[in-house]
């Protein structure tokens, strides 16, 4: 392509981060020094242009090695990937992590989101920044949600160098952060996993039953602990058996869609396009999710058994782990895993002996919510910028690459290994009718005891925050995350099922359960998700980009309303939120209303 | 980096005359200035030539050389399509019997292959290169040859940058590569094609790495393009002047159309030969018989049965010979045997190659009639100069392009002062001679040519209006032919299959200006995306591209010389000498340098280049200087 | 011989819209369908020579079963499919729609907003003096075109015309999220620093005036802009032997604006910098 680039050249630095991922230039055209043969013949096209995946990882090499990302580099990094810069810069502006202005190299992201807005978040930042301003070599960025809500409030320190290193500071104090931000690279302070796991060593637990049992960085402590049955029965049975197990099993996807995952998987499967795909969606960004980074943390092996048993069933030979980029530890994990797995044999080019190729690729995300719906998150991994598709056509026909694609998210994986070594009756026993096996709960806000619980489908709300230990003067309960519902205390009767939830005009989502009490003004709680969904949206289609601003506008103006006063303001929120509902292209912009609307007709919000 | 807004030029408004060349030009009458030129030119009768406009439409084209031919009795009618595009018009024709791009547009989009041979069309042909990324996105495989590694180069496959002058051993190689791997189309040699056993014994020394020497391209690179062609279920061959602008641009044509032929890669949808024109109407020009060899619907004068139709329609005699072509004149009128010229809309003083020479011929004609939009350095040199209108905005008429599609120009504007239409002119002139021609308007001179024109008897302006134009031959006016051309070659009856195609039996001649200790380095030629000919017209808006003439070297080369950007270097080769600012490009290589004709008001490139021509279709050698790079002795940052 | 291939022969789709039976070649869009049957479903980032990025959201219909609306512009006609084109609930997102852009954006050189506004009873006031707005300054930068991105709607056609659609030299991009996204080059250079070859094909496809001729841009300004007293005369371009279709735009005698029919087999709708603006010459009659 004949790109065009400006003189702004690489420092050495920013050359060899770059350099460190895709290797050295091969030509003269490619960034090396000018050789004779270079000006005689140059290769391009098809090959060169194929590598634009690769762009959103050099970002983060840039990202991760300086803390920002200069002209030059950026240059640099499109020379190399023959991407225009014109649009690299649109990805690089796209995420909240990067940025394109020169900053400090340590970043302490404060999370300012429900959870941590519930637990003091503002005051701790106003805190820090009053401690970290100009001239600390910190920069404060306030965040959305972290996923650390059982540990509100929450910080995360970011230094750029090579390696980059992190720290995570949470319950957070002023101090406590200041700290952090001050000296990353302790991350292994962190409490373990299985501290946000208040049921660990129950026998009864199906998903979590090895968070804190086995050694997270051990594939044999794994293996004796049920690690690799699950492959082994997915081989013994052959795909189409896996497929018919899992439709059998009753399970449907935990992202909040509720999709049957055997129809899922059936349907890729049976696709004539090749090559298939799997993508596991860990890009868990939903306020009050933490789930996915306890188990990548507390199991991770677990993880790369489900892909592979997934990706055997579907018939694919690529995965792609598509993970947060706020989850520094669970990114140590399950590289640490995924290595082990190909140096056991266990991914590769033949996977247990089997003759079965499959390896499973990491992709940070960057910070962009947006990027856990799953065609952004196809346009994230092919180095585009992260906006939704147009459905149809749907992922299973044409997904990541344009190729038949298979995406679920960490929990929905991880629920096949019960499957296949339950067998599909039994793991469809657990459960309701409607709603079978297992459910992770996100628990955090007014409880004693936050952190993630497994329960058999059918529990009942109540049961569940009794087990949390929830709090006096319960005001609220927040059900699905952002884009969920409020339900009222006096509803706690709910069974958490996706048809018990339904029926009670409310969602299950992600297994958000977010407990808040009367101490925390419910109008800045509506401000703040409206916020997030203002700050979250792509920007792709009108009624999402400009709809939440105006959503924000007015809850900005009734934040101190009630009745009559409020009353133009709410039926504009429901006009606005009506067509944002009906017209916006993704579910982003489709239920970034839901909750504010349940709090108005459910918890009756300023009246 | 310099901001420049180069000469414009004002519309010409009025006639002017002057009584010797000595004088000012002066305001004139129409009436005046008809009579001067009617008697100049009628004084010149046997010892005149006509520069036809490739640049107007085909209804001025065919008038035009009707004026010659009939009015003035000869055959010595040509236009600038000599300086660029005749080689492919003399080797297609010599191939296939017929001038014209083998193929279209949109088939360059459904095609497997695409050969970009100098040829830098993301510049030069920007919205045909559309058609080619289209092609690129849905699949197929470009391929560049080039000595620049160019914008075109940028999106290839893969980019062989060659010695400039070194096609003819580059093709032989790749087609005795076909031969030996044994991927040349046996069925389509035997079948369409003749002289295949010479052929083969011509490219048989011209092995990989004979030919990695002479081009400088490696051998694996060569080999590669050869498979890729041979094996490619379709392919379209594309060239521009890289091609066509050297001493010897037919015999380049030829063989790659031997390629073509060797592959049969022709006469097939999505598999053709793609010469891209330089003008909007070179096509056209030539089609209407503004050539020296061809009469209208490029018939062939030395054919007894067309002279005789031509002679029953115009009532008169046609010369049974060929006239001169551009060059020839040019050389007639150093030996005095062409005295008079009516030049139309064509800027020779400043286009030839060897500007000085052409300048000093012109002034050398006892008269000279110029019939421009604008007062040219051409102009500037004439007895009479009549103001004309713009082909494009202010005529109505058609055009041809390079996929042969003629489409239909309207007037949009009303021309200045007393301009006047290219024919209405020619026919008063024509009248003041004794021809009196009643045309009511273009679409009455279209009528007359499609009389005696097969390929355009079917494209009335109706049809051509409703097609949004219609490609030739188009001899029924109720059908459309197929896009491409030559399909008869693949048909199975051999009187079907008409005259074989012939390999074209060329040597490899390198560039007469040779490069040596005092001439080093090899200049070559082209356009800028912004910038068009001698800058007459693109000179006129305020592109934020456009930074004037340089000289552009490769970053060894201005180091080797001490140079930098902006720094004026004195720029020398055996006919002349001209300063201009440096600019590097990474494009190209050491020995390698590259100017354009954008801006001859600034540095006079053509003052450089050699009026070296191919024998057979007369385009001189502008893509191959040798040249010398001179630091002057204290740098001055110009402008 | 090859034969020219003719294309694979389309089925006819066989559905329901407004309640009217439809048929329609397989692959065509609802919208192709509206418009095949008279019905004017209002379009902004719907373009004739381009693949639908369905950005805008004012064309959406009802389509019977769908949970939510469907942009018209790109959601293909299937077999059996029941569409209603004017339900309540379909107007309403349009005039919502409407109201939102309008009160972000300058809409007055939008063809067809004002008629639209006034058809579904838009407000866009209704969100207050304090609603944010765009607010951008035009870019004037070079001496032939204008970008002006108050009046930008974020529609991507200008992008998709300069990528990999039409022109492939990706000049600019849409850069930022959510609301603060604007068209780019990268680090939000001026266009001159950019790879812009000033082809103009992104103002061939602007449905808002957000990037404009210069000549338009300063008549405008002037108040000398009349497009009802302009011609339009498509004629062929006289720069190379391509032989692109040029629409001169004339006003008083003076070409103002050059466009190119975008149904044109050798165009498609693209011109390129000399094409497009390099017409002043022959107006230089002084």
């Amino acid at each position: 392509m004949d790109l065009h680039f400006g003189d702004s050249k690489p420092t050495d630095e920013e050359r060899a981060a770059v350099d460190a991922l895709l290797g050295p230039p091969q030509s003269s055209w490619e960034g090396a020094d000018r050789s004779d043969a270079d000006l005689r013949w140059a290769r391009g096209g098809r090959e060169a242009r194929e590598r634009r995946d690769l762009l959103l990882p050099g970002l983060h090499a840039l990202n991760d090695r300086i803390g920002w990302i200069s002209e030059g580099a950026l240059d640099y990094l499109c020379r190399r990937l023959t991407v225009p810069p014109a649009e690299a810069y649109g990805v690089a502006t796209f995420y909240a992590m990067f940025s394109v202005r020169p900053r400090p190299a340590t970043v302490l992201h404060v999370c300012t989101d429900l959870a941590c807005a519930a637990a003091g978040a503002a005051d701790l930042c106003a805190g820090v920044e009053a401690r970290l301003g100009a001239g600390s070599g910190v920069a404060v960025e306030r965040s959305p949600c972290l996923g650390l809500c059982e540990r509100a409030p929450a910080a995360l320190a970011i230094r750029a160098g090579d390696p980059a290193r992190t720290a995570v500071s949470a319950p957070a104090t002023v101090e406590s952060a200041v700290a952090a931000g001050g000296a990353p690279g302790s991350a292994d302070d962190e409490p373990p996993a299985v501290m946000a796991v208040p049921q660990a060593g129950d026998p009864s637990l199906v998903l979590l039953s090895r968070v804190g049992v086995v050694d997270p960085a051990d594939l044999d402590d794994y293996r004796a602990h049920g690690g690799y049955t699950a492959l082994r029965r997915a081989f013994a049975i052959g795909p189409a058996a896996v497929i018919r197990e899992v439709t059998d099993a009753g399970l449907v996807g935990r992202g909040g869609a509720a999709f049957p995952t055997g129809r899922k998987w059936q349907a890729t499967a049976s696709q004539p396009d090749h090559p298939h795909y799997l993508v596991c969606n860990a890009d868990e960004s939903e306020p009050g999710t933490f789930k996915d980074r306890v188990l990548m943390e507390g199991d991770p092996y677990a993880l790369v058994e489900a892909m592979t048993v997934a990706a055997y069933a579907v018939g694919a030979h690529q995965g792609y782990l598509y993970l947060r980029g706020e989850y520094p530890r669970a990114l140590r994990r399950m590289e640490h895993a995924i290595g082990q797995a190909r140096a056991r044999g266990l991914l590769g080019d033949d996977v247990l002996g089997q003759g079965y190729a499959f390896d499973i690729e990491i992709r940070r995300g960057a910070g962009a919510y947006i990027c856990g719906e799953e065609t952004a998150l196809f346009n994230s991994i092919e180095g585009y910028r992260g906006e939704p598709r147009s459905k149809p056509p749907f992922p299973v026909e044409k997904g990541l690459f344009g190729k038949p694609t298979v995406e679920n998210n960490v929990e929905t994986l991880v629920n096949v290994l019960p499957v296949l070594t339950m067998g599909a009756p039994a793991y469809a026993a657990i459960g309701t009718a409607g709603s079978t096996g297992p459910k992770l709960y996100c628990v955090s806000g007014s409880v004693d005891r936050p952190g993630v619980y497994e329960l058999p489908f059918g529990a009942t709300l109540g049961e569940l925050l009794e087990r949390a230990g929830v709090r006096e003067r319960l005001r609220a309960v927040l059900l699905g995350g952002a884009a969920g519902g409020f339900v009222r205390p006096d509803e706690l009767d709910i069974p958490l099922t996706f048809e018990g939830t339904r029926e009670a005009g409310t969602t299950l989502g992600s297994g958000v359960v977010m407990a808040f009490d009367d101490t925390v003004p419910l109008p800045r709680l509506l401000l703040r998700i409206a916020e997030f969904f203002r700050d979250e949206s792509c920007g792709q289609c009108v009624p999402c980009r400009v709809g939440t601003v105006r959503q924000e506008e007015a809850l900005h103006r009734i934040a101190e309303r009630t009745g009559a006063a409020a009353a133009d303001d709410i039926a504009l929120l429901r006009e606005v939120g009506r067509a944002m509902r009906d017209a916006s292209i993704c579910g982003l912009g489709q239920t970034a209303w839901n909750a504010v609307e349940s709090a108005i007709d459910r918890l009756g919000a300023y009246e | 980096m310099r901001k420049r807004q180069p000469k414009t030029y004002a519309r010409l408004t009025h006639p002017l005359v002057r009584d010797s060349r000595d004088e000012p030009f002066r305001r004139a009458t129409w009436d005046e200035a008809l009579t001067r030129a009617a008697a100049g030119l009628g004084a010149a009768r046997g010892a005149f030539g006509m520069f036809s406009c490739a640049r107007a439409t085909n209804e001025m084209n065919y008038v035009a050389q009707k004026f010659a031919r009939v009015v003035m009795g000869t055959n010595n009618v040509d236009s600038c399509n000599r300086t660029c595009h005749a080689p492919s018009v003399a080797g297609l024709s010599a191939a296939f019997g017929s001038g014209g791009g083998t193929s279209s547009y949109e088939e360059v989009e459904h095609t497997d292959l695409i050969v970009m041979w100098g040829s830098n069309a993301r510049f030069a042909h920007p919205i045909f290169f559309q058609h080619v990324l289209r092609g690129i996105r849905n699949g197929a495989r470009m391929y560049a040859v080039d000595p620049r590694r160019t914008s075109t180069a940028e999106w290839a496959e893969s980019w062989l940058g060659l010695n400039v002058g070194t096609d003819i051993p580059m093709a032989h190689a790749i087609g005795r590569e076909i031969i030996h791997a044994g991927l040349a189309n046996r069925a389509f040699v035997e079948r369409a094609t003749s002289g295949f056993e010479e052929y083969r014994q011509l490219v048989e020394p011209w092995t990989l790495s004979l030919a990695e020497k002479v081009t400088g391209v490696p051998a694996a690179a060569i080999r590669e393009l050869a498979h890729a062609y041979a094996r490619a279920e379709r392919a379209q061959l594309c060239w521009t002047l890289g091609i066509t602008e050297h001493h010897n641009g037919t015999d380049n044509v030829r063989a790659l159309i031997n390629l073509s032929l060797l592959t049969g890669h022709v006469g097939r949808y999505g598999s053709g030969l793609q010469p891209l024109r330089g003008q909007n109407n070179v096509q056209g020009g030539g089609d209407m018989g503004a050539i020296p060899n061809r009469l209208p619907g490029f018939q062939d004068i030395l054919d007894p049965p067309t002279r005789l139709k031509f002679e029953t329609a115009w009532d008169t005699v046609i010369q049974p010979h060929y006239g001169l072509n551009l060059t020839e004149m040019f050389e007639a009128m150093e030996e005095r045997t062409l005295r008079a010229v009516y030049c139309i809309g064509e800027n020779p003083a400043q286009s030839e190659a060897d500007s000085e020479q052409a300048v000093r011929r012109l002034r050398a004609l006892d008269f000279l009639v110029v019939q421009d939009i604008f007062l040219t350095k051409t102009a500037q040199l004439a007895d009479v100069v009549l103001p004309a209108t713009a082909g494009w905005a202010e005529t109505d008429g058609t055009t041809t392009n390079s996929e042969r599609r003629v489409q239909r120009v309207r007037a949009a504007v009303t021309p200045p002062g007393e301009a006047r239409e290219d024919i209405d002119i020619i026919c008063d002139l024509a009248a003041r001679l004794g021809h009196d021609w009643k045309y009511a308007d273009a679409e009455a001179v279209w009528n007359e040519l499609r009389s005696v024109s097969r390929d355009h008897y079917g494209m009335t302006y109706e049809r051509l209006e409703e097609h949004q134009g219609i490609q030739w031959p188009c001899p029924d006016v109720a059908r459309l032919e197929p896009t491409y051309l030559h399909g008869r070659l693949w048909e199975s009856d051999p009187a079907d299959r008409g005259r074989l195609a012939p390999f074209g039996l060329v040597q490899h001649d390198p560039p007469v200006d040779l490069t040596d200790e005092e001439y080093p380095i090899r200049l070559t030629t082209g356009r800028r995306l912004d910038s068009y000919n001698t800058g007459v017209q693109s000179g006129g808006f305020a592109s934020p591209l456009r930074r004037g003439e340089y000289v552009e070297l490769c970053p060894e080369d201005a180091e080797r010389y001490g140079v930098v950007v902006g720094e004026e270097v004195r720029v020398s080769s055996r006919r002349g000498t001209v300063l201009a600012p440096v600019w590097i490009d990474t494009a190209l290589r050491p020995g390698l340098a590259f100017m354009t004709m954008h801006f001859p008001d600034e540095v006079d490139t053509n003052q450089l280049t050699i009026e070296a021509n191919c024998p057979i279709a007369g385009t001189a050698e502008f893509k191959a200087s040798a040249i010398r790079i001179e630091k002057l002795p204290a740098p001055i940052q110009v402008r | 011989m090859t034969v020219v291939p003719l294309g694979v022969p389309r089925r006819l789709i066989e559905f329901t819209l407004d309640g009217q039976e439809a048929r329609v070649p397989e692959g065509s869009t609802i919208l192709d369908a509206c418009r095949a049957a008279g019905k004017d479903v209002p379009t902004l980032c719907q373009g004739d020579t381009l693949t639908p990025k369905n950005a805008c959201r004012v064309c959406v219909v009802e389509v019977e079963g769908a949970r939510t609306l469907v942009p018209a512009c790109s959601r293909r006609a299937e077999a059996g499919m029941e569409v209603r084109t004017d339900t309540e609930r379909a107007r309403h997102s349009r005039k919502v729609v409407l109201e939102l852009l309008a009160s972000s954006v300058d809409l007055s050189t939008t063809p067809g907003a004002a008629e639209w506004i006034k058809e579904y009873e838009a407000k866009p006031d209704r969100f207050g003096p304090d609603a944010a707005r765009v607010n951008e300054e035009p870019k004037v930068d070079n001496d032939l075109y204008v970008r002006d991105y108050d009046k930008c709607i974020l529609c991507y056609k200008c992008v998709d015309a300069c990528g990999d659609q039409w022109q492939n030299t990706f000049a600019i991009s849409v850069a930022g999220r959510g609301f603060d996204a604007r068209i780019a080059v990268e680090h939000d250079a001026p266009l001159t620093d950019s790879a812009c070859v000033y082809c103009g094909n992104c103002i061939e496809v602007c449905p808002t005036g957000a990037l404009s001729f210069k000549s338009e841009f300063d008549m405008r300004a002037a108040g000398t802009w009349d497009e009802s007293a302009q011609t339009e005369t498509t004629t062929v371009c006289a720069y190379c032997g391509v032989g692109c279709n040029l629409t001169l735009h004339v006003q008083d005698n003076e070409i103002v604006k050059v466009t190119s029919p975008h149904d044109n087999p050798v165009t498609h709708g693209n011109l390129c910098i000399k094409g497009r603006f390099g017409y002043q010459h022959v107006q230089n009659r002084d």
